[in-house]
């Protein structure tokens, strides 16, 4: 049987097999392995942060720094890299540290000062950009002969498409944050966090606890992410990646997490992250659309998605209303 | 509000800006000065006034957004599709005046769309004006084509560039934009109808208020402020460039609105205190750029600004120095009251 909580990640689902499916019969050639692992390749970054973005929606807030902390590490890495002659794994754990704890401090701040998750990351992405800008406003090249045995890394498919390494790390991420948000203490926690505050404090979910590691993965997955993006493009720019929260909260909402916390899946955010590959794929073949298509159609799946959470959500407290016979006003 | 009132209200923010306004003289003493020159006022004073222009617009229609506990991040959004309607419109023949119109009506419909949203199909208004905020540059480039849309028509060009009676056209169009709807909110009821959602809307909806109209209300003038912002920069620069115009620029007008005193949780607003927070924010602006600091420190110093005023505005801080108030009274308070041990 179908639950109602379920029903947004089947609906993502059969958007992302609809669209593939238009897709390929218009161009046969979209149905191919090369296709697929250029998606996973080109979107490895976005998911890698919308899997931290997941947990951070599900407990109800919202973080709006992480495009600025992916911009920050890229650009760290790259002066770090440039300036000294550490080795870029030392670095990587370096960096990693400083956004996890970047994150963890949010995370306290919004506890602690009981202030809107959104204003508080808000500070820390003029914080974590403006850190960018400090380091260097030029876009700083990577040369590191370590970077181009990571970038060398791939699988090659007998058709020519190869599934590179940031592509596995994305996967491997996804499948990590499904385990811990599904199979964990810590995972229901947060979506007890999401349901309720007031309530799953009560029944003895440590909040604060809960809050500052759902800010320290969100920040320190911003930070891998940031790391795929350096091996992506081999330079730092602090330029780079304006707007990818945007992009992260628009691949949950489209993999059907309620944006008011407490309903989803990580898998569903997974789906979110390929429909919006596919939309730019669908334009780059079409050749004839321009890419700002890309930005109308995702900002119609968004309110799609809205609309279809608004209508569960009307649906079954409706449902409630009728059992109990409660008539609240409203 | 009483004059007094009102002036206490304020205070906090007139002593920032005049802080910061003593830090401009400090890096640079001819700050002050104001020249009558070809017909035009010049002076830092001056830029501060003209360039604070679409933050300031943005803050109007935002203060009234946030006081009725909600936000909207499709101002910017707005701005480039507004600026991206007057210019196309232009260029296809049209004179200014309907140019003008045609991006104030655009501005009204997205204002609509979000009020939509928000009153009626009661979204979160964060996820609401996100839809816009994510298609809304999609949406200009679709009107400009992609290309920057330049023009020569002066009547536009005035708007953002002209000066009435030597003074800047923008400064006159936010002074008086800012005037007229903080007069009429609270020279008519409607301030405190909207202060009465932000703090309890169920509450005030059985009390009889029209919540959902009122709400629909306050977007629509968050929209044409946007709207008339968009043209203002679009006319600076003599052309509307769908990627850039009022990029970030909803995040200065929310840190305004912040600055200006208003919480975040809605309720009492000022918009005279917003309108001082953009200045304040503008003349944030010109400190790092007269003292010759590198730019880049432009956004952590903003970052470090808005965490400041967080921490002041905290419940829990603001709690705390309650706690410390109440419990420092004269010790002969705590004699009459002893705890005795009755061991």
């Amino acid at each position: 049987m179908i639950r109602t909580t379920h029903l947004p990640l089947i609906v993502t689902l059969l958007t992302f097999v609809l669209a593939y499916a238009l897709c390929a019969s218009q161009y046969p050639s979209m149905f191919s392995l090369r296709v697929i692992a250029n998606l996973l390749t080109d979107n490895a970054f976005l998911g890698i942060v919308a899997v931290g973005m997941t947990f951070v929606i599900l407990s109800g807030g919202i973080d709006l720094s992480v495009g600025s902390v992916i911009a920050f590490t890229g650009v760290f890495l790259a002066v770090i890299l440039r300036d000294s002659s550490i080795h870029p794994l030392f670095a990587f754990g370096l960096v990693l540290i400083i956004t996890t704890a970047f994150g963890a401090a949010m995370g306290a701040t919004i506890h602690y000062l009981e202030m809107p998750a959104f204003i508080v990351t808000l500070a820390g992405m003029f914080l974590a950009r403006g850190a960018a800008y400090v380091l260097s406003t030029d876009s700083v090249p990577i040369t590191h002969e370590f970077y181009d045995m990571l970038q060398s890394v791939y699988w090659k498919t007998a058709s020519g498409g190869r599934f590179r390494l940031i592509g596995g790390v994305m996967i491997l991420t996804f499948i990590v944050g499904a385990l811990v948000a599904h199979r964990t203490r810590f995972g229901q926690n947060v979506y007890a966090l999401g349901g309720d505050a007031s309530t799953s404090r009560l029944m003895g979910v440590p909040v604060a606890s809960t809050t500052v590691g759902i800010y320290a993965i969100s920040g320190g997955l911003a930070g891998l992410s940031g790391i795929v993006f350096s091996l992506y493009t081999s330079a730092g720019y602090s330029l780079a990646t304006v707007g990818v929260e945007l992009d992260a909260i628009a691949a949950v909402v489209i993999g059907g997490t309620l944006l008011t916390g407490g309903y989803g899946f990580v898998a569903g955010t997974f789906f979110g992250i390929l429909i919006m590959g596919l939309i730019q794929t669908y334009i780059v073949f079409d050749g004839s659309l321009s890419s700002w298509w890309t930005k109308i159609v995702i900002g119609g799946l968004l309110f799609a998605f809205i609309l279809l959470q608004k209508g569960l959500t009307w649906a079954s407290t409706a449902r409630k209303k009728a059992a109990t016979g409660f008539n609240t006003p409203s | 509000m009483t004059r007094h009132q009102f002036i206490r209200r304020i205070t906090p923010q007139l002593i920032i800006l005049g802080v910061v306004l003593a830090l401009n003289f400090l890096v640079f003493h001819d700050f002050f000065k104001i020249e009558f020159q070809n017909g035009r006022l010049f002076g830092n004073v001056i830029d501060v006034l003209n360039r604070g222009a679409p933050t300031a617009l943005l803050c109007v229609g935002m203060t009234l957004v946030i006081a009725t506990k909600g936000i909207d991040l499709s101002v910017g959004a707005i701005m480039a599709i507004a600026g991206a309607t007057a210019a196309s419109l232009i260029v296809d023949g049209h004179n200014w005046v309907s140019a003008l119109m045609g991006a104030l009506a655009v501005g009204a419909l997205c204002g609509v769309w979000n009020g939509f949203l928000v009153a009626f199909l009661r979204i979160q208004p964060i996820v609401a004006t996100l839809v816009l905020m994510v298609a809304g540059r999609g949406i200009a480039q679709l009107i400009t084509e992609g290309t920057i849309l330049t023009f020569l028509d002066e009547g536009l060009i005035h708007l953002g560039a002209g000066t009435v009676l030597g003074i800047p056209t923008p400064v006159l169009i936010w002074l008086f934009l800012g005037g007229a709807v903080a007069f009429f909110v609270r020279r008519t009821a409607l301030g405190m109808l909207i202060e009465s959602i932000g703090i309890n809307e169920a509450s005030s909806r059985l009390a009889g208020i029209n919540s959902r109209v009122l709400l629909l209300c306050v977007y629509v003038v968050s929209g044409i402020g946007a709207a008339v912002a968009g043209v203002i920069v679009a006319a600076d620069i003599q052309g509307a460039d769908a990627n850039n115009a009022g990029l970030w620029l909803e995040l200065d007008a929310i840190l305004a609105v912040v600055i200006g005193g208003n919480s975040l949780l809605g309720g009492r607003f000022s918009i005279v205190a917003s309108l001082l927070g953009a200045m304040i924010i503008q003349s944030v602006n010109s400190v790092i750029l007269l003292s010759g600091m590198p730019p880049e420190f432009n956004l952590v110093i903003k970052a470090l600004l808005i965490l400041a005023i967080l921490v002041i505005q905290s419940p829990k801080v603001g709690h705390l120095i309650y706690i410390l108030r109440a419990s420092a009274p004269p010790p002969e308070v705590k004699q009459t009251t002893p705890v005795k041990d009755v061991n």
